[in-house]
């Protein structure tokens, strides 16, 4: 399972580029603190002008056509080197459903706006009352003339509070046979009057998320994106693009290397608790489970590769690869030993005010913990994740 | 064993749980609770109380951590007016202030590096005074403790434990947000005057006594996730449903209940031999148990919970922290997990 030539050769690409990155910004990647607007810009515009923000894209579209291996190696190689992600709501959600489903004024007008970072985006999909059933939507957008009138709530809005666009599931038909019918896929400008951004703060105290409300919210008719009454199709065919990468296997890499750094400078009874009897096999049982999903991640890669898109085999890589990194962020939890009594402080967006005990790898380790318990929530919760595979791909 | 409460612990719960619903917030939670006896009740009678055996001292933990009350229960009580109630020459008036809650202790044992085997660096040199020189970290409540209780060594490295003021010329301290709630602090003393209090053996007694209080509140703490977790399920609709109607929903509940019984047990077993030869070993078991279902309980109730359990608003995150909290304190259940199998290979 070596890398092709070419692929060998994309890594070795990367890895140079990589080593261009700022320290002050791999440094927080690292240490697990929120990154600020300004922190993603900096790494979008390095990418775009290496023509790789958009790389899996198509070259027509202004991408660098990437397969599916390419963008694994791209993942992981970022993963290892603490780069930032690339958001994913213009690049790898929004971006193919225009190409897909978007009229060519709206290919033209809205893909190159990503590429330039004129529009961060965010995803207007779980509500209040649809998280898992997702379908149960109930923000309502009604004709009026060349205008929908939007009325209703959003919630786990990510970055919206950096986002100046929001793609939205509304409902337009409420009286249509399935719920799924009667949905609709709309882009929504956020500076429209009527619309107000609540952050949500969460138990590690930061706040990434957001509520979004729509009060007669007026959106050009222009803004649909596909048929009215179809978003459904587009919320699907986004889905299967949102969990390329979803094994999270580069995470998952670097966050046990950063276990095994932790217990190795870690004194217990005398030797190093990476060298202590519970650990190392805790260590290890992690580690064994890693290099299992590594190669499950390949075979579902080559298949992509082969021209199968993953269906079920996703559901498979989210579960396990959720799992996986959860089951690391709970080693490190435990490597950092009494530290885990103490808040991890960081202020919003990087602003570390407050003093925490222990080294700055504690307190990154802690909230790592408690912020990967939404791994297994989002996306498709693990829960919703397990039926797909019973019924898909068990027949039960 | 006697597995229900008598009818004076049973008053004794319905009162706490009383005032604990009324007072949650409020500052004067610890004096009302002091005012009712809590704190004699975890105090033998020659500290000035009428109980503190193990099943007191469960029984009101158990409380504090259902209403998830941050109160210097643990640290100013069991470890602070136990200690100071049984050295020679006992301060009575610190006593009854701590007891009456009119004062506050904090424990400082543990060095910045240190784990959980007592590595000890801090010097007590008579100069001609005692005079303390070293650093702690993690004592809980120390933001706002009058008094500290410091382990050090003497001149033959001896491991004694010495008592500060809060305000003892020499001390610093510097104060940030603990997991559950409160507050602790790191402290730094240079020459700091300190009063030699006896051997850190002083100390065995209270550390058992507030690792079945850390266990017991954990008990308290999942008893009460475990009602928020079910109510949630019982109102959520998804699909048309309750989502507890879900099997696999269900099924997990039932699970964590079964744990959270499991430990529950494991506290009694403690609680009933805090004052017997084999306290250490179940002094072990109760914290391997306890860790073990906090971890599930927590995990899981966020997880069946969905987005909600994250959020702060909620109010299940400062539960799930003050049981991550708990494990962290006195030993995670890896270390009395080897250390139950080295008790027994003897």
């Amino acid at each position: 399972m070596d890398d092709t030539p070419e692929n060998a050769a994309f890594r070795q690409e990367l890895r140079d580029f990589l080593q261009t990155l700022p320290a002050g910004l791999t440094r927080k990647v690292r240490l697990a603190q929120s990154l600020t607007r300004d922190d993603y810009a900096v790494w979008h515009d390095m990418l775009q002008a290496r023509g790789w923000f958009a790389g899996p894209w198509p070259r027509e579209f202004g991408g660098a056509g990437w397969t599916a291996m390419q963008r694994h190696i791209f993942d992981e190689e970022t993963s290892l080197a603490h780069a930032p992600r690339v958001l994913p709501f213009g690049i790898t959600m929004l971006g193919p459903v225009l190409q897909k489903f978007g009229t060519k004024a709206q290919q033209d007008h809205y893909l190159p706006r990503i590429l330039d970072g004129t529009d961060w985006w965010c995803q207007g999909y779980s509500e209040p009352g649809a998280g898992s059933d997702l379908a149960a939507l109930k923000t309502r957008a009604v004709r009026q003339g060349d205008h929908y009138i939007v009325n209703g709530q959003k919630t786990w809005t990510t970055l919206a509070h950096h986002a100046n666009w929001i793609f939205c599931l509304v409902r337009t038909d409420p009286d249509a046979a399935k719920p799924q019918q009667g949905i609709s896929f709309l882009l929504i400008d956020m500076a429209s009057p009527g619309i107000t951004v609540r952050p949500i703060v969460l138990l590690d105290g930061t706040s990434e998320v957001n509520e979004v409300f729509f009060d007669d919210v007026k959106v050009p008719v222009s803004n649909l994106v596909g048929k009215e009454n179809e978003g459904w199709t587009c919320a699907k065919f986004l889905l299967t693009h949102e969990r390329t990468g979803i094994a999270g296997v580069g995470f998952a890499t670097a966050a046990l290397d950063a276990v095994r750094r932790m217990a190795q400078a870690t004194p217990a009874g005398g030797k190093a608790l990476a060298d202590s009897p519970t650990f190392s096999l805790r260590l290890a049982q992690a580690e064994i489970a890693l290099m299992a999903l590594a190669t499950t991640n390949l075979r579902v890669l080559a298949a992509a590769e082969a021209g199968q898109a993953p269906g079920v085999e996703a559901s498979m890589l989210k579960v396990k690869g959720t799992l996986i990194r959860q089951t690391i962020s709970d080693l490190m939890r435990r490597a950092i030993g009494p530290l885990a009594m103490a808040f991890p402080a960081e202020g919003l967006d990087g602003a570390n005010d407050t003093y925490t005990p222990g080294p700055p790898e504690a307190a990154a380790g802690l909230r790592q913990y408690m912020n990967n318990r939404k791994l297994s929530i989002y996306g498709g919760s693990n829960e919703i994740q397990r039926g797909i595979i019973a019924k898909t791909r068990l027949g039960l | 064993m006697e597995f229900s409460l008598s009818d004076e612990r049973r008053m004794l719960q319905d009162s706490l749980r009383g005032t604990l619903e009324r007072h949650a917030d409020s500052p004067d939670l610890w004096p009302a609770l002091a005012g009712l006896g809590a704190g004699a009740a975890l105090l033998p009678e020659e500290a000035g109380g009428f109980g503190g055996t193990g099943t007191d001292i469960a029984l009101v933990a158990g409380e504090v951590g259902r209403a998830g009350a941050v109160v210097p229960l643990i640290d100013s009580l069991i470890l602070g007016a136990a200690v100071l109630a049984a050295v020679d020459g006992a301060d009575t008036a610190a006593v009854t202030a701590l007891v009456e809650g009119t004062a506050t202790a904090a424990l400082a044992d543990l060095e910045p590096g240190a784990r959980y085997d007592g590595t000890l660096a801090t010097t007590a040199r008579p100069r001609p005074d005692i005079r303390l020189d070293g650093r702690k970290t993690l004592v809980v409540g120390g933001d706002s403790a009058d008094w500290f209780m410091v382990t050090a060594l003497d001149s033959d490295d001896a491991r004694g434990l010495y008592l500060v003021a809060a305000d003892a010329p020499g001390l610093t301290r510097r104060s940030y947000d603990l997991m559950d709630g409160g507050r602790g602090a790191d402290l730094e003393f240079v020459a700091t005057p300190a009063r030699h209090l006896g051997t850190d053996a002083l100390l065995d007694r209270p550390v058992a006594a507030a690792t079945l209080a850390i266990c017991a509140d954990a008990v308290g703490v999942m008893d009460r996730v475990l009602e928020m977790t079910a109510d949630y399920l019982r109102t959520r609709k998804q699909f048309g449903q309750p989502i507890g109607r879900f099997q696999v929903l269900g099924h997990r509940m039932a699970d964590l209940w079964i744990e959270v019984e499991q430990a529950r047990s494991a506290v009694m077993n403690l609680a009933t031999r805090l004052d017997d030869p084999a306290r250490d070993l179940h002094l072990s078991a109760a914290k391997v148990t306890v860790g073990e279902a906090a971890q599930l309980v927590a995990e899981e109730a966020i997880q069946m919970h969905g987005g909600i359990g994250l959020t702060q608003d909620y109010g299940l995150g400062v539960l799930v922290r003050r049981l991550i909290a708990a494990d962290a304190r006195f030993g995670d259940r890896d270390y009395h997990l080897e250390r139950f199998a080295a008790l027994r290979r003897g």
